[in-house]
């Protein structure tokens, strides 16, 4: 239970314990001989829930599994073990009517502003289509809604007759957006929404999306790798790491008092604007481990200055660290590590 | 980078002649004065096709005989016009059917992927192993000479190229994010294949629709020389040629005339297809 939630409150959007693995090519040979299939383990045993109305901010390096965990929220991908939750209800059972409904008052607005838009649809069809199949208008008023969702997403009204590749990276992320919105859902989920784009057009499409939850009451998952503007726009955070959320928190107690030396190493690792002060020196050492062999115990424990006998042993579960911070390590157990101070890089 | 950028102002969507491909404008002039002769043969040609005139047997070409005259004494440029309706009629009813059953086939195939793209990829392998003109000869030899029985050969066999290159390219079109986004939007999965993917996957498909309308119309010719396409009086470019055959050296003319028309008609479906393949390029 996070803070802010209110006792028996069903979470919007919940996670539980959810896993998804991608079996890699097997030889023929290799199957015959009855060789265990590997398989990259992209999620292991994810939790999260989202609550009405907030922005949860998923960050991590890549390869941590975020954008699977987002296609998992969506139902593009079925989790192999775990739920997804909407409303309390498992995602994966839903059919029919239902899965339809599902999907309306889910979306999502994805990464590449190119392969994202059909190039063969203006931006009038690519919305119409939308409106219609859901049923959003009756027939006669669809030219007037897109009228509404380009002036929305703040498109001139010109843009629906035009075709994606006549839009620059931004404006399409726009259209992207005008997309997502125009069958009115709940919940949207971004996808790296601006990792593509011009640092100059970030904060544009950024602040459209700010001012849009505001206005539309919308909940938001923004999954991104950029800590700062997580930061700028969510309300929580959550940490990923090798398919594994490790700590989640209110924005500000995760950034100014982290309690994973994962989240405190990313933070650091950060890039500083103020050019008087050097970045300190990444705390956490090596590579990320193979996702197709995970390591025994914490699955940062090969990387972490501050590992110990449990850390290899015990995989540590995420627990609660008071106001609604979580986090998965055995330090953080017994009070707020002062990774701070003790960070220094390893001789 | 505002809202409004330079291309917000009103464009022209009116297509100008200078602007197509001139391949585009080449071919199209070709197959277009094809169709209307293969339409209007009376109009164009001087004399009736199948008349025979004893007194004009292998007249060279002259002001009365454009082409000169064959062995029966038929005006032979008559046939070549006439020969453009039997010719076009191939050309096109060949390959349609193909092209239908080959995009649906492909486009479902492609998006199933797994087993079903496995066993196809089978389908395909065992039809192209066999050289096209010797299985469509052994289709019309088992099921008798004549046009119909030609395009029953070539439709068993044709839709498998059009059904590999469209499975190919649904296939990498899938795994695009607008593909996801239909899928989030919960559109269903044919309305994902024929309205999103295919439009984007079919441009190679219509543009070797082009070339293989030419091979048709040689296959055609090819089966007509040999006897089991096109029936003799009737006038076909391959039957005319092959009754050309043995006057080679002394009336050139019979044989020329008619291959001259399938490399032109040929060259026409060419050029149209590669300006095609220009204009429908999607752009990015």
């Amino acid at each position: 239970m996070t803070l802010g939630e209110k006792p028996g409150d069903v979470p919007l959007l919940s996670v539980e314990e959810v896993v998804k693995r991608f079996p890699m090519p097997q030889s023929i040979l290799g199957r015959i001989a009855g060789r265990p299939r590997l398989a990259v383990n992209a999620l292991n045993g994810v939790n999260l829930s989202v609550h009405r109305g907030e922005t949860v901010g998923i960050v991590g390096e890549s390869g941590c599994g975020k954008s699977t965990l987002a296609r998992c929220l969506v139902r593009l991908l079925d989790p192999d073990d775990g739920r997804v939750r909407f409303e309390g209800r498992d995602i994966g059972e839903l059919a029919g009517a239902e899965r339809r409904a599902f999907n309306r008052r889910v979306q999502m607005i994805f990464q590449d502003p190119y392969s994202s838009l059909n190039p063969r649809m203006t931006v009038r069809q690519i919305l119409g289509e939308a409106l219609s199949v859901h049923k959003m208008r009756p027939r006669r008023h669809i030219s007037a809604r897109i009228a509404e969702l380009l002036d929305l997403v703040r498109l001139p009204q010109d843009a629906a007759g035009r075709y994606p590749h006549e839009f620059s990276g931004g404006q399409r992320q726009r259209i992207g957006i005008a997309r997502a919105l125009c069958v009115e859902p709940d919940v949207l989920v971004a996808d790296e929404l601006v990792s593509a784009l011009d640092v100059s057009v970030q904060a544009q499409v950024v602040n459209l999306l700010l001012q849009l939850q505001e206005e539309l009451s919308l909940t938001v998952v923004f999954v991104a790798h950029d800590l700062r503007l997580v930061r700028h726009i969510s309300h929580r955070v959550a940490v990923m790491y090798l398919g594994k959320v490790i700590e989640i928190g209110p924005t500000e107690a995760l950034f100014s008092a982290p309690r994973h030396p994962y989240t405190k190493a990313l933070l650091d690792a950060a890039p500083e604007l103020d050019p008087g002060r050097r970045s300190r020196q990444a705390a956490a050492r090596g590579e990320l481990p193979s996702p197709l062999d995970l390591p025994q115990g914490c699955l940062f424990n090969s990387r972490c200055p501050f590992s110990f006998e449990r850390c290899f042993a015990e995989r540590p579960l995420l627990g609660e660290r008071g106001r609604g911070h979580r986090a998965a390590c055995h330090l953080s157990e017994f009070g707020t590590p002062t990774f701070v101070a003790s960070v220094k890089a390893p001789a | 980078m505002t809202a409004i950028s330079p291309a917000a102002q009103p464009r022209r969507r009116r297509i100008r002649v200078a602007r197509l491909p001139l391949t585009f404008v080449l071919g199209g002039l070709i197959l277009g004065i094809s169709l209307i002769l293969a339409v209007f043969p009376s109009i164009f040609a001087p004399y009736d096709p199948i008349a025979m005139d004893y007194n004009a047997i292998l007249a060279p070409p002259s002001l009365s005989h454009f082409f000169g005259t064959d062995s029966f004494g038929r005006d032979v440029f008559a046939r070549v016009i006439h020969a453009y309706t039997v010719d076009m009629q191939i050309a096109i009813f060949a390959t349609t059917g193909p092209l239908i059953v080959g995009v649906i086939v492909g486009a479902l195939v492609g998006y199933a992927g797994g087993l079903t793209e496995t066993l196809f990829g089978r389908v395909v392998d065992a039809v192209i192993s066999f050289p096209f003109l010797v299985l469509v000869i052994a289709i019309v030899a088992v099921l008798g000479p004549g046009l119909t029985n030609m395009y029953i050969a070539v439709g068993v066999i044709d839709w498998v190229f059009y059904g590999r290159l469209v499975a190919g390219e649904v296939k990498v079109q899938k795994r695009l994010d607008y593909a996801d986004a239909g899928r989030a939007m919960g559109y269903t999965p044919a309305r994902i294949i024929f309205r999103h993917l295919l439009p984007n996957a079919i441009t190679p498909a219509i543009v070797y629709w082009m070339t293989d309308m030419a091979l048709a119309i040689l296959l055609g010719s090819s089966l007509g020389y040999l006897g089991l396409g096109a029936q003799p009086p009737a006038a076909e470019w391959g039957v005319q040629i092959a009754d050309g055959k043995n006057f080679m050296s002394t009336a050139w003319w019979i044989s020329v005339f008619p291959g001259v028309a399938i490399v032109v008609t040929g060259l026409g479906f060419s050029l149209f297809g590669d300006g095609l393949a220009e204009l429908l390029r999607t752009k990015r």
